[in-house]
């Protein structure tokens, strides 16, 4: 079936088999490997993307389902060739440390404060229960993203 | 993991979409959210031979109040529910549940009509639905075909055919929906001084409930329980409504002494197994605690006026 997706503002046509799980048609037909597959089974979220916005697992949806929908993965974030608020939080914070849960956390951080410009830590933590980071490495995760919630905040005002 | 092949099916309308459940019959599965279905078919638990992806069908994603009740259309999300003012202000039991059900990126997902369709034994909202006396409205081409006067309590709306909650789950990832038929519409009765509550315990977010609790309360002029809901997850064969303290609970003044009693009953009646999550005897003593605070938060609820 020929599909159209729009990912990270580019428009994309492929003709994709009807299983073929979004995840995969990120990662091997756009080639956008920073979309990860971790536990395969709605569990770990390291495989989330934006849906028209909206954060989504993308190994449990289907290529066909985005079809005539817009897409942002982690390599969507940077801003005119420059890193973006949350992604400057995370390598200023220390949000990161094996690298592997990074760009979902980020696009859910980053989902997180289109919503709610303010995030208390409780609402972070609250936004990021369904992505794991093995690392365990919450705490630095969370002071990024409220870190670029402030950021985000002060680029809007001046 | 990967599915076995289908056909995939995207139609536009409501029409469109009951000529295909008419045509395919049991060889056809409705894709709304997914949450479920999409990983039962990458384990390979579920083959459906076609996909019928109802997202793109028109105002099925409203929460309104009409005529005596809440409705909550077929794409209403998890996450709809838990933004959702009428169910905020309306509904404490609904409001309650949906921040517990699944995680906060499969909230954006899932419906609530597709999690009482699949009927997971352990899921959270059959015991919502249970507790709140909510009617199933499953909707075909011919719309009366699989309808049996008198039959378990169904009736006929608007050529649909409406089902209240506990005959519609028949048992395990067993329902009364037929092949042909799709869930447009769970119906959540409204009540002017009500209240309610969902505790839940999980080892962590994501997880089934150890136990979960649905508990529902209204209250009449003289302060008395005029109906009450309580409802259990996870700790019997399928989620168990407790009809036996509910019929205890009506008509009498609330009190803490009531509460117990009723939190005796239900852990009685559950039928909880020892597992990972925590021994019989554990999940029946939550069971017991939960009922007592969730009927105390219910009438909280209640009494501070909100309906």
């Amino acid at each position: 079936m020929n599909i159209t997706v729009t990912a990270n503002g580019a428009e994309h046509t492929a003709d994709v088999e009807p299983r073929r799980l979004l995840v995969d048609f990120i990662r091997s037909t756009l080639k956008l490997t920073g979309t990860h597959i971790g536990c395969d089974t709605t569990s770990c979220g390291v495989c989330t993307v934006l849906l028209d916005g909206t954060p989504v697992k993308s190994c449990t949806m289907f290529a066909v389902q985005a079809n005539g929908r817009s897409i942002t993965t982690v390599e969507g974030l940077k801003q005119n060739g420059a890193l973006s608020p949350i992604q400057e939080a995370f390598k200023e914070h220390h949000g990161l440390q094996c690298g592997f849960c990074t760009p979902a956390m980020m696009l859910v951080g980053s989902a997180l404060i289109e919503e709610n410009p303010d995030p208390s830590e409780d609402e972070v933590r609250w936004a990021i229960s369904g992505n794991l980071c093995r690392c365990t490495g919450y705490v630095n995760i969370v002071k990024s993203i409220r870190a670029a919630a402030a950021a985000t905040k002060e680029g809007a005002s001046t | 993991m990967y599915p076995a092949k289908f056909d995939y099916l995207a139609p536009e309308s409501l029409e469109e979409t009951l000529s295909i459940l008419a045509e395919h019959g049991s060889d056809v599965k409705i894709l709304a959210g997914g949450q479920s279905l999409i990983p039962m078919m990458k384990l390979r638990f579920a083959r459906p031979a076609t996909l019928v992806d109802v997202n793109r069908l028109p105002d099925l994603d409203k929460i309104e109040r009409v005529n005596g009740h809440i409705s909550i259309g077929a794409l209403v999300r998890h996450n709809d529910v838990v933004k959702s003012d009428l169910i905020t202000d309306h509904n404490a039991l609904m409001a309650s549940a949906a921040p517990w059900v699944a995680d906060p990126i499969v909230r954006n997902l899932g419906t609530v009509c597709g999690s009482v369709a699949h009927h997971d034994p352990e899921g959270d909202w059959a015991s919502v639905m249970l507790a709140l006396g909510a009617e199933v409205v499953a909707t075909s081409k011919e719309g009366h075909e699989h309808f049996h006067p008198g039959a378990d309590g169904d009736r006929l709306s608007g050529g649909s055919r409406v089902v209240p909650i506990e005959s519609f789950l028949v048992d395990m990832f067993t329902t009364s929906l037929h092949p042909s038929e799709m869930i447009t519409e769970i119906r959540v009765p409204t009540y002017e001084r009500g209240g309610g509550s969902y505790q839940k315990l999980e080892r962590k977010v994501g997880d089934y409930a150890t136990v979960g609790v649905a508990a529902h309360l209204e209250l009449d002029a003289d302060d008395k329980i005029s109906k009450a809901g309580l409802a259990l997850t996870s700790v019997a064969p399928s989620n168990m409504k407790v009809t036996e303290a509910e019929a205890m609970l009506v008509g009498e003044e609330p009190s803490e002494a009531l509460f117990a009693e009723a939190g005796n009953i239900a852990s009685r009646a559950c039928d909880p197994t020892s597992d990972v999550r925590g021994s019989a005897d554990y999940k029946r003593h939550v069971v017991d605690v939960f009922t007592r605070r969730g009927l105390s938060d219910a009438l909280e609820v209640a009494q501070g006026g909100q309906g």
